[in-house]
């Protein structure tokens, strides 16, 4: 291995670069093939297609330890339209209905594979019994009925889902075409066109190398944000952060760095979920039908169902927007009537009551695997605190602040969309700056406003709820038009926009100030040359959670606190230029932390630029207190200028595709 | 909960030149110290940053010799109780403990093919390059659905 701070540096060159092995990815890299073994003709050589992920793909992205549901699977009894209503209403409005669309009618095909290649899918028989998904029922293609815990969820024996559908994704591409272990870091514009990706630059945690990729395109998914705001927990527990602590807000702070626009990044989620461990609740919820209450038994929904009346229409669908439920119960927890109480005594003893000793069985069994498959941390509280769910009732509590894409949450890139179901072509409102497209496609489905940059997953803005299922469908989707992108582009040949040894002195930054200042003082963590990415981390987390919205304000800022936090976060961007590394693993942790400052810091500016509190529940600006729908129904965008540090937002016009009355008849 | 490793049973996964826990953590927390001279157990692994363990079990469930538990959050959860699973090819099984002494245990399947046997394209079309700009898959499996043209209302 090369010696610390003097790397070996790697430059390779390919057709496509997939960055992120995720679910996203993973589809990708299944659905490139056979569209690459076709061009290789055209082409004239075979297709050169790569992927690294900064870990191992079974056990990577925010699948790794499993899940206990598909929550997109649309079925054959629902139709598209609807799927993209619901992701609408629950986003208060304001999402792309051409992508979330395209996306309803691709997703079971990917359910359908997964199951095809091992995954167990609970079925129901004809007198509505449920049966885990190793009992060989008619498989979900051949029309086998899936358990539905919700209107689009489905349940499965998770455990493995990610490690079965890794399996596909490395076969498919094969395992010299995938390497592990390796963080990127930039992307890399194109020396003749600043408006086009050419690369992409990262390095390995394993082996002290720098790679350096030259790509045509570039499938950047590489998960959501998480840990910008104060965890609620700071010292051990640290880490049980609901959304998976390894995704650091690569996909957005690399997409903007190379100059992609962004969307809705004012928008975050916030989970409510079983206190501390952050386990599921959807299953309790939903399959097995507890209520929450305040400490005095009140179901808040019911007690505060009235709230739900000031934000119209989108409080009054049938089930209204996530955020508006967290606002009812933050009203309960803010009057100290907490804590929040997921009853699930009660609800348990309701089921024994219509269900034999058998099903009763399986239903523990069942509650328990919910959280085994995906949370396993949440029963380490149930078996410290010795909570038995038929005996002892938990608690909830919203979660410090995420951002992500595809979950219940649609902050990302603004991505090129279908062009078949009446998608608008002009942008009606004034102020997007002139070299970005007007209309909602520009030709390459899933590219983004970078000329060969791709994304998917929690990478595509706009369109939330499409979960791990509609993940991987996108991924799919953009893996097709990728191929076209690189057929349309075969005599075209990518150039760096920065010298190799540059890009390579920047990313070893780290390092060398750590080499040149470690024996100035005798505590290797206390001195005043350099910060350690940790509390680098740490004093972002302060800003973020103190001005910008956090759990120390119940979710409150204005327009004054997001002053002072941005004159902060623009000291805290100077001091990232001094970050150490002191070995593989803190150089891993030091650009981490440098990608959440720049996806804190669009969070930041998009709420800032959004004249109203679009989120309540998720968050509230208490200077605007509302929700706007003359002035502020329409996407926030933003770029952001490397050169200056600077960020531009701007509005872009709202259009349905879809006739959204339908959720309130 | 982050996770322990116990002196008993590690053994450094006898010398191979990357031990199955640091393959497989999603956040490269686990560690082998090669000579002692960080844990002062030379040839055994050890979690390096306990604090941003997700409890995400991978390394538990893939440790050749079980050597790897986990302990609850100490500044959250009261001690005593543990969850430790074994991961077949077809089957988990989760041995659950109170901090009170009540015992559980679970089995749940977790694939329906033998690990290894996928053949992604075995049985499928080639792609259509006629079809390379149209919406759909290089493959369909009965789960594309087309839509009500209608529900398009500016088409
Ligand atoms: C706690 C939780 C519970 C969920 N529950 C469900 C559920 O029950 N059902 C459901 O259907 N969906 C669920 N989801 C949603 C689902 O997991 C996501 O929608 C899906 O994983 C998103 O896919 P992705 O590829 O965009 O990101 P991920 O799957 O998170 O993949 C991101 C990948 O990028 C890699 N990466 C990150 N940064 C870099 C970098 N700089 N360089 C290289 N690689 C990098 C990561 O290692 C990872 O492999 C849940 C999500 C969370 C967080
Ligand atoms: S996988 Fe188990 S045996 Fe191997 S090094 Fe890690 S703890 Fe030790
Ligand atoms: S439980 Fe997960 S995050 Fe924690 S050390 Fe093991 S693999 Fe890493």
């Amino acid at each position: 291995m090369a010696e610390f701070g003097n790397p070996d540096v790697v430059q390779e060159e390919c057709d496509v670069l997939m960055i992120g092995g995720g679910m996203a990815n993973c589809g990708a890299a299944y659905e490139i093939g056979p569209w690459a073994a076709k061009a290789e003709a055209e082409l004239g050589r075979p297709m050169n297609i790569k992927l690294v992920d900064k870990a191992a793909l079974p056990r990577s992205g925010a699948v790794a330890q499993g899940l206990s549901a598909i929550n997109t699977y649309i079925g054959s009894e629902q139709d598209p339209a609807d799927y993209a209503r619901m992701v609408s209403n629950d986003l208060m409005g304001i999402t792309r209905d051409d992508l979330a669309y395209d996306l309803g009618r691709h997703v079971d095909e990917s359910v359908h594979m997964f199951e095809e290649w091992g995954l167990p899918i609970w079925k129901m028989d004809e007198n509505g019994e449920r049966f885990d998904g190793a009992q060989g029922m008619t498989p979900l293609a051949d029309g086998g009925k899936p358990v539905r815990s919700g209107k689009w969820q489905i349940m499965i024996n998770g455990e493995s889902y990610k490690w079965i559908v890794a399996e596909a994704a490395q076969k498919a591409l094969g395992a010299e075409n995938i390497r592990e272990r390796v963080f990127m870091v930039k992307l890399i514009n194109d020396k003749n066109d600043k408006g086009r990706v050419a690369g992409a630059i990262g390095f390995s945690v394993r082996e002290h190398t720098i790679y350096v990729y030259k790509a045509k395109a570039i499938l950047l998914a590489a998960g959501g944000c998480v840990n910008i705001f104060r965890p609620r927990s700071v010292g051990e527990g640290t880490g049980r952060a609901w959304y998976p602590v390894w995704n650091a807000g690569s996909t957005y702070s690399m997409a903007a760095e190379a100059g992609a626009e962004l969307t809705l990044m004012e928008n975050r989620f916030v989970p409510t979920r079983f206190k501390d461990g952050y386990g599921p609740v959807g299953a309790w919820f939903l399959l097995f039908k507890a209520k929450a209450t305040n400490a005095f038994g009140e179901g808040y929904m019911v007690k505060n169902k009235h709230m739900l009346d000031d934000y119209p229409p989108y409080g009054q669908a049938a089930v209204p927007a996530s955020c508006l439920r967290n606002h009812l119960m933050l009203k309960e927890m803010k009057d100290g009537l907490g804590p929040i109480w997921m009853d699930t005594v009660t609800a348990l003893a309701d089921l024994r009551e219509v269900l034999t000793p058998r099903e009763v069985k399986h239903l523990e069994a069942e509650a328990w695997e919910d959280f085994l498959d995906m949370c396993v941390g949440q029963c380490g509280i149930w078996v410290g605190e010795n909570i038995e769910p038929e005996k002892k009732n938990s608690e909830l509590m919203p979660t410090e602040p995420y951002l992500l894409g595809s979950h219940s949450g649609c902050c990302g890139i603004w991505c090129s969309g279908p062009d078949d179901i009446g998608a608008p072509t002009e942008e009606t409102e004034a102020g997007v700056p002139d070299h970005l497209p007007s209309g909602w496609n520009w030709g390459y489905r899933g590219m983004t406003t970078v000329n060969g940059l791709f994304t998917a997953g929690d990478g595509v803005g706009a369109a939330g709820h499409k979960f791990s299922s509609g993940s991987h469908a996108e991924g799919r989707m953009a893996a097709k038009s990728m191929v076209q992108y690189v057929l349309d582009n075969k005599d075209w040949t990518p150039e760096l926009d920065t010298d190799v040894d540059d890009l390579v002195m920047e990313i070893l930054k780290p390092v060398m100030t750590y080499m040149e200042h470690k024996d100035y003082s005798t505590a290797i963590d206390v001195n005043p040359n350099y910060i350690t990415p940790k509390m680098l981390q740490f004093r972002l987390q302060k800003i973020m959670d103190e001005y910008v919205a956090g759990v120390a304000t119940y979710y409150t800022t204005n327009a004054e606190m997001m002053r002072v936090a941005g004159e902060k976060i623009d000291m805290l961007k100077e001091d990232a230029e001094k970050m150490r590394a002191k070995d593989l693993h803190e150089w891993l942790r030091a650009w981490e932390n440098y990608h959440r400052i720049l996806t804190a810091e669009a969070h930041l500016k998009h709420i800032e630029f959004r004249q109203e509190s679009r989120y309540p529940g998720f968050y509230y600006r208490a200077d605007k207190n509302f929700v706007d729908e003359e002035n502020w129904h329409c996407f926030v965008n933003s770029i952001y200028d490397k050169e200056s540090g600077k960020w531009t937002c701007f509005k872009r016009a709202h259009v349905d595709l879809v006739d959204k009355s339908k959720l309130f008849k | 909960m982050p996770t322990f490793v116990r002196t008993d049973k590690c053994d450094g996964c006898k010398g191979a030149d990357k031990t199955a826990c640091m393959y497989i953590c999603p956040h490269d927390l686990m560690k082998l110290d090669m000579d002692g001279s960080e844990t002062g157990h030379p040839m055994k692994s050890f979690n390096q940053e306990p604090e941003q363990c997700w409890e995400c079990y991978s390394c538990v469930k893939i440790c050749p010799q079980q050597a790897i538990e986990a302990r609850h959050y100490a500044d959250v959860v009261p001690l005593g109780g543990s969850v430790q699973p074994i991961r077949g090819t077809d089957s988990i099984i989760w041995s659950i403990k109170f901090r009170n002494g009540t015992q559980k245990r679970f089995k749940f399947p977790i694939r329906t093919t033998p690990e290894g046997s996928i053949d992604p394209y075995g049985g499928k079309p080639e792609a259509d390059m006629a079809k390379i700009k149209d919406v759909g898959f290089f493959v369909q499996h009965n789960g594309y659905r087309a839509g009500d043209p209608s529900e398009l209302i500016r088409k």
